[in-house]
């Protein structure tokens, strides 16, 4: 295995561009590492991006939106204060994904990469609005989070393709997010079922929302039909009730190790109505 | 097979080794500097035998690789005590019978003392949850939840 | 030993001093078994087979073999012949040979001058399968139709026309069970099922072998039992027990996984055919899961009868547990422990032991009996709760006692299970009102206590302190225990013994720390020994004082007259004593080899509030408490540690651990992630109340306490969880899944 360590984005490219086998991109590390000891992917060019610059800071754009390194771990998400009371929902997913020792190192990026339909902060992004800046050997594009996945372990990255950067919008006025999972334990599992939601309110109404739903697809969900349900509601329980049944009407799940199928799909809907009103409260001042 | 030479500080000492690029810190930790007191209990990230702090931020060894601390500031089980005196959590632990087998041990007790450094007046169950990537099969957790809980008492006098 | 002999204050016994290796356990200093290198060694790597069960065809290591640094590979055909029985089963499960019998199975092994490239050697090597039917469920297992795992594994018990993969069948019991039913008011009878889990020690199994052309030998391996290794592996490889040396390292927990061999003898063949280096082998966690020895997975059926007043008259049990492709479930003990908490007029005993492609089962903690009080506990919960009493006085009225005869034969002496009643009874935990979907459950559980082979050895330095060499590996404290009961009998200072555990070179057999017999047998061997050293010294000070020495007693810490007739001399201290033992008569010692008779049942009894989330099936632990008798707690702290240690185990095989297996036959969790034993976050404090009725075949009254505590809280949380929600859950884990499908079936009604 080759390991490289390039200064810019650009030559980090170049090189995944011109490898020959298999190629990983280095970051937090959780996921390759895990691969690489278990002779699941063994790598003949690993690029370790950590020695890029840019790739450890936390900025505000322009907009007030913020611009995310790909080597920021869940530790300095979690440090950054305006960072956490503008977008707490996708703080709080990154947060839940392994142990403390795990967000010393994990990264939204990586998460993203790794491709789980069940990764923690994926619904979160979703559900945000974020966007990524793809570096590629012809230069860079920005993609939705929603359309980096493509199935379990893949996404639609191509050859010689890097994330660069990570952009959240301008969190704005009367705005809350809220991420929720289920897990058998307290900590330590993989989401069987992860709903993310973020929403804008008019008043006590919802004008705008966006509801993520996790390990439910094969890819995380971006739900419409969940949006439906509530926008232009004051999230009664009748509200609830609908967003519910359009989160469980969502699913497309499997049964496997970690939940059935008809666990899933009911829990998203208990979940869906859990996180609503938990960004609903954000939205209305109360404070992560 | 090519090995990177590597340059680190571990405990305070600077230490060179060479890595092959598949080889963790924990491996290089353990097999190349002698340094067995991080264990391996998993090697996926799961049970925090392996906690060492690299610049200051708690971390599974299992999960780095040895080449990635090049001109880093590693800190292990090993480099706890100073100059033979034990910290407080160290001892709190062998007074509180914090440890059975005593193979987490070390894990915990970095892993603790990353929390007492951040915050040195924990609740029960922020203790809980920021050691929740600790296993440990043999106490139940309660001695050692006690023991960390006595240490940073003591600690804030 | 009579009852009113037992001493009932101490000076040492009952304290709580740091343990004597903690210093090096805080430190990272402790040698446990990955931690140990040599110069020249090797490592290793294992090739494991993928299929559940598949006949071998052909294995080539020629490209492993070609690869620079690669010293040695090994198969089966390495390994010499032996008959059938016990080294047959550990060489088969150590390497398949003509078939692998599970997902995991070694098939290969491959020592190179790295680990790095032993583990590229062993992805080059390669093996060609025929796959083969399998069955990994017991049930399933236990069909006539069933793949067959062996041909003629049966042994006599097993009637002709039993199922194919029936291995041992067990058919006891006493008293007239139908009439017991007959006479009964309220008949009832339940299915159980539990799923095999792991003891999940956190250190993986880890050892350093060399094995020279002379036939000579060393290892050193974490293990509960070095004898154990050294008999095993000398079996295995057809080599002299007494030529193999066996150190153990610290050992990293155990809970019976670490009393039998799994990778050892590969070191050993894999050193003795690269040319007597020494050989380091280290799992990895999907290694220990796959292929060492969980325990078994159950299908129970129990049937009770009692009075309208909850009075037991009758009890039967038929259990089937496979414990992989091997004889050896824990159906007996499993048995054995099913009713032992009560006195019953009437019981009778069915069990089946079956074969399954699954792993070679190990003892796993109390082996067999948290399944069975899973059943039973379940089903008198379920009984005395329609009847409407009390869990607590129901088994108070029904608890067995000093007299009673046992479900399993012998009569109880002295037993404390209804003194762990009364002291649950009056624990303010149980005086806390339960909020909405919570729920209280109560279980008790039994557990033997064990004496078997043991061998310590004692010796006092020249200023007076004393050295203890003992052969059972310290897993949780039992040094501190062993150098308080020593240092209490010899009347010196806890910090003036040292005890140590040493090679099979230098005691005779030990068996494991096992059985919950460490702090029982090699206690009662340590104060054997130490009463024979404290023998010569009183006949040195007689001989000194020119007295009889039947007429000097040792009195703390020191040889004097026994009473006035005997003489007047000024004590001598064992410092003075020891200052002139050369002097008088050489080294001062004393040693013990034998079966330490005496052992005391330990009883227990566990409360536990839970609540569960209506909406996800999820159940919260809020209160847990253990009551058990411990005898006498030696070292209190490293007692409440087994009970709190036990208890959590069992809440995890009672919520979230199991064995998944796919349609394929492999495990599909061979992870931390997803075998999910309990963390931090997932617990209250463990509140404990220890019980003392001393055994009085101990000299300090010490009954083994290890294990009884992983038994009741299996029942124990399914019960919390029926009172939370009024559903029975007949089946292990209880997972949030099962539990939300149970409740929505009532709830649809």
């Amino acid at each position: 295995m080759r390991y490289h360590t390039p200064a810019t984005f650009a030559d980090a490219a170049t090189i995944a561009a011109s490898a020959q086998g298999v190629t990983r991109f280095l970051a937090g590390g959780t996921d390759v590492l895990v691969q690489l000891r278990a002779g699941s992917v063994l790598p003949d060019d690993l690029i370790d991006l950590k020695h890029i610059p840019e790739v450890h800071s936390i900025t505000r754009t322009a907009d007030g939106g913020w611009r995310i390194g790909v080597a920021v771990s869940g530790a300095s998400l979690g440090a950054n204060k305006d960072l956490v009371a503008d977008w707490p929902g996708v703080v709080e997913g990154m947060e839940l994904v392994g142990s403390t020792q795990v967000q010393g190192r994990a990264t939204l990026t990586g998460n993203l990469c790794n491709g789980s339909p069940a990764a923690d902060s994926v619904p979160g992004l979703i559900a945000a609005g974020a966007t990524v800046t793809v570096t590629g050997p012809s230069g860079t594009r920005d993609v939705a989070v929603q359309d980096i996945p493509k199935g379990p372990g893949k996404t639609n990255l191509k050859a010689g393709e890097v994330i660069s950067a990570l952009t959240l919008p301008a969190r704005g006025k009367n705005a809350g997010d809220a991420y929720l999972r289920f897990i058998p334990r307290t900590e330590m599992d993989i989401a069987v079922v992860g709903v993310a939601v973020s929403l804008r309110l008019d008043g006590d109404k919802v004008a705008e929302a966006r509801v993520a739903l996790g390990a439910v697809a094969p890819t995380v969900l971006l739900s419409d039909a969940c949006a439906k349900a509530i926008v232009g509601t004051t999230l009664d329980a009748k509200a609830l009730d609908a967003l519910g049944a359009a989160a469980s009407g969502e699913c497309n799940p499997i049964s496997d190790k970690r939940g059935t199928k008809e666990f899933r799909i009911e829990v998203a809907g208990v979940l869906a109505r859990r996180a609503a009103k938990i960004a609903y409260d954000r939205a209305k001042g109360a404070k992560a | 097979m090519s090995k990177i030479h590597v340059t680190t500080t571990v405990n305070g000492d600077t230490v060179e080794f060479l890595a092959d690029p598949r080889e963790t810190l924990l491996d290089c930790l353990r097999d190349k500097l002698g340094l067995t007191g991080s264990k391996e209990g998993c090697g996926t990230g799961d049970c925090g035998a392996c906690s060492v702090t690299v610049d200051g931020v708690l971390v599974s060894s299992c999960l780095v690789l040895g080449v990635e601390a090049q001109g880093k500031s590693v800190t292990t089980i090993e480099g706890m005590d100073k100059d033979g005196e034990l910290h407080p959590l160290q001892r709190h632990f062998v007074e509180k019978a914090a440890l059975q087998c005593g193979f987490c041990t070390p894990g915990f007790l970095v892993a603790a003392k990353a929390l007492l450094d951040k915050n040195p007046d924990p609740t029960e169950t922020e203790v809980r949850y920021w050691l929740a990537g600790n296993l440990c099969r043999c106490t139940g957790y309660d001695k050692i939840v006690r023991a960390v809980m006595d240490a940073a008492a003591e600690m804030r006098g | 030993m009579p009852k009113d002999e037992i001493k009932q204050t101490f000076r040492l016994v009952g304290t709580r001093p740091d343990r004597p290796d903690g210093l090096d356990k805080v430190t990272g200093r402790a040698r446990y078994g990955a931690d140990f290198s040599a110069p020249g060694m090797l490592w290793a790597s294992v090739v494991r087979s993928p299929h559940a069960h598949a006949r071998i065809k052909k294995i080539d290591a020629s490209k492993a073999l070609a690869l620079e640094g690669v010293k040695a590979v090994v198969t089966r055909a390495d390994f010499p012949e032996v008959p059938a029985g016990e080294y047959w089963d550990l060489q088969e499960n150590t390497i398949a040979g003509e078939r692998a019998l599970y997902d995991g199975h070694a098939v290969a092994a491959v020592a190179a001058t790295s680990q790095l490239i032993a583990h590229d050697a062993a992805r080059l090597i390669e093996v060609e399968y025929e796959i083969l039917p399998h069955v990994t469920d017991v049930d399933e297992a236990f069909k006539m139709d069933a793949p067959v795992i062996r041909e003629g594994a049966a042994d006599y018990s097993v009637p002709e026309g039993s199922p194919p993969n029936v291995v041992k069948v067990l058919d006891f019991g006493r008293g007239d069970v139908e009439a017991g039913f007959a006479s009964a008011d309220l008949v009832k009878e339940g299915h159980y099922t539990t799923e095999a889990t792991h003891q999940g020690y956190i250190e993986p199994h880890a050892c350093v072998g060399q094995l020279g052309s002379d036939g000579k030998g060393e290892m050193w391996v974490c293990t509960q039992g070095h004898w154990y290794i050294r008999r095993m592996c000398a079996g295995v490889l057809g080599i002299e027990a007494a030529n193999l040396r066996v150190t153990a390292s610290e050992i990293g927990g155990g809970f019976g996984g670490k009393t039998t061999i799994f990778m050892e003898p590969l070191s050993l063949a894999l050193s003795r055919k690269s040319g007597g280096r020494p050989v380091k082998l280290v799992m990895s966690r999907a290694e220990v899961l796959r292929a060492t020895g969980p325990t078994a997975s159950a299908s129970m059926d129990v049937k009770i009868g009692m009075t309208k007043d909850g009075k037991l008259t009758a009890a039967t049990a038929v259990f089937r547990m496979q414990g992989g492709a091997f004889t050896g479930s824990p159906v007996d003990a499993a048995l054995n422990c099913a009713f032992a908490c009560y006195e019953l007029p009437a019981v009778h005993h069915l069990g089946y032991d079956i074969l399954a492609n699954r792993p070679k089962a190990a003892a796993y903690r109390a082996p067999g009996a948290p399944m069975a009080a899973f059943a039973v506990e379940n089903l008198l919960d379920e009984m005395w709760g329609e009847l409407g009493l009390d869990p607590l006085d129901a088994r108070m009225m029904n608890a067995a006692k000093e007299g009673t005869k046992s479900s399993y034969g012998p009569t109880f002496k002295r037993i404390g299970f209804e003194e762990t009643l009364e002291a649950a009874k009056a624990h303010k935990n149980l005086s806390v009102k339960l909020g909405p979907n919570q729920g209280r459950g109560v279980a008790a559980g039994f557990w033997f206590n064990y004496n078997g082979d043991t061998s310590v050895s004692l010796a006092v330095a020249e200023d007076g302190t004393a050295q203890v060499s003992v052969g059972t590996p310290d897993i949780g404290g039992s040094r501190a225990s062993i150098a308080l009961m020593v240092a209490e009998t010899l009347g010196i200072e806890y910090e003036d013994v040292r005890v140590s555990v040493v090679e099979t070179g230098a005691l005779g057999v030990n068996e494991p720390t096992h059985g919950s017999r460490a702090t029982f047998a090699t206690g009662k061997a340590a104060v054997e020994a130490a009463e024979s050293a404290i023998k010569d010294m009183c006949r040195r000070a007689a001989k000194k004082w020119g007295i009889d020495e039947d007429a000097v007693e040792w009195v703390d810490g020191a040889a004097r007259p026994a009473g006035p007739n005997a003489g007047k001399f000024p004590p001598l201290s064992i410092v003075e004593i020891a200052a002139k033992m050369s002097s008088t008569g050489g080294p001062i010692a004393g040693h013990y080899e034998g079966n330490p008779p005496g052992v005391g049942e330990s009883f227990g009894t566990h409360v536990v509030d839970v609540e569960v989330d209506p909406e996800t099936g999820r159940t919260e632990i809020l209160r847990y408490l253990v009551v058990q008798d411990a005898g006498r707690a030696i070292h209190p702290s490293y007692v409440e540690g087994q009970y709190q240690g036990g208890a959590v185990q069992g809440i995890g095989w009672a919520l979230n651990e199991e064995y998944v297996y796919g349609a394929d036959g492999r495990l599909q969790n061979p992870v931390f992630l997803d075998y999910r034993i309990p963390v931090a976050s997932d617990l209250p404090m463990i509140d404990t109340v220890i019980v003392e009725v001393p055994n009085p075949g101990h000299p300090y009254g010490v009954r083994g306490v290890g294990e009884t505590g992983i038994t009741p809280p299996l029942p124990a949380v399914a019960n919390a969880i029926a009172a939370a929600t009024g559903i029975r859950m007949h089946s292990l884990p209880i997972s949030p899944s099962k539990l939300l499908a149970a409740m929505n079936a009532k709830r649809k009604g």
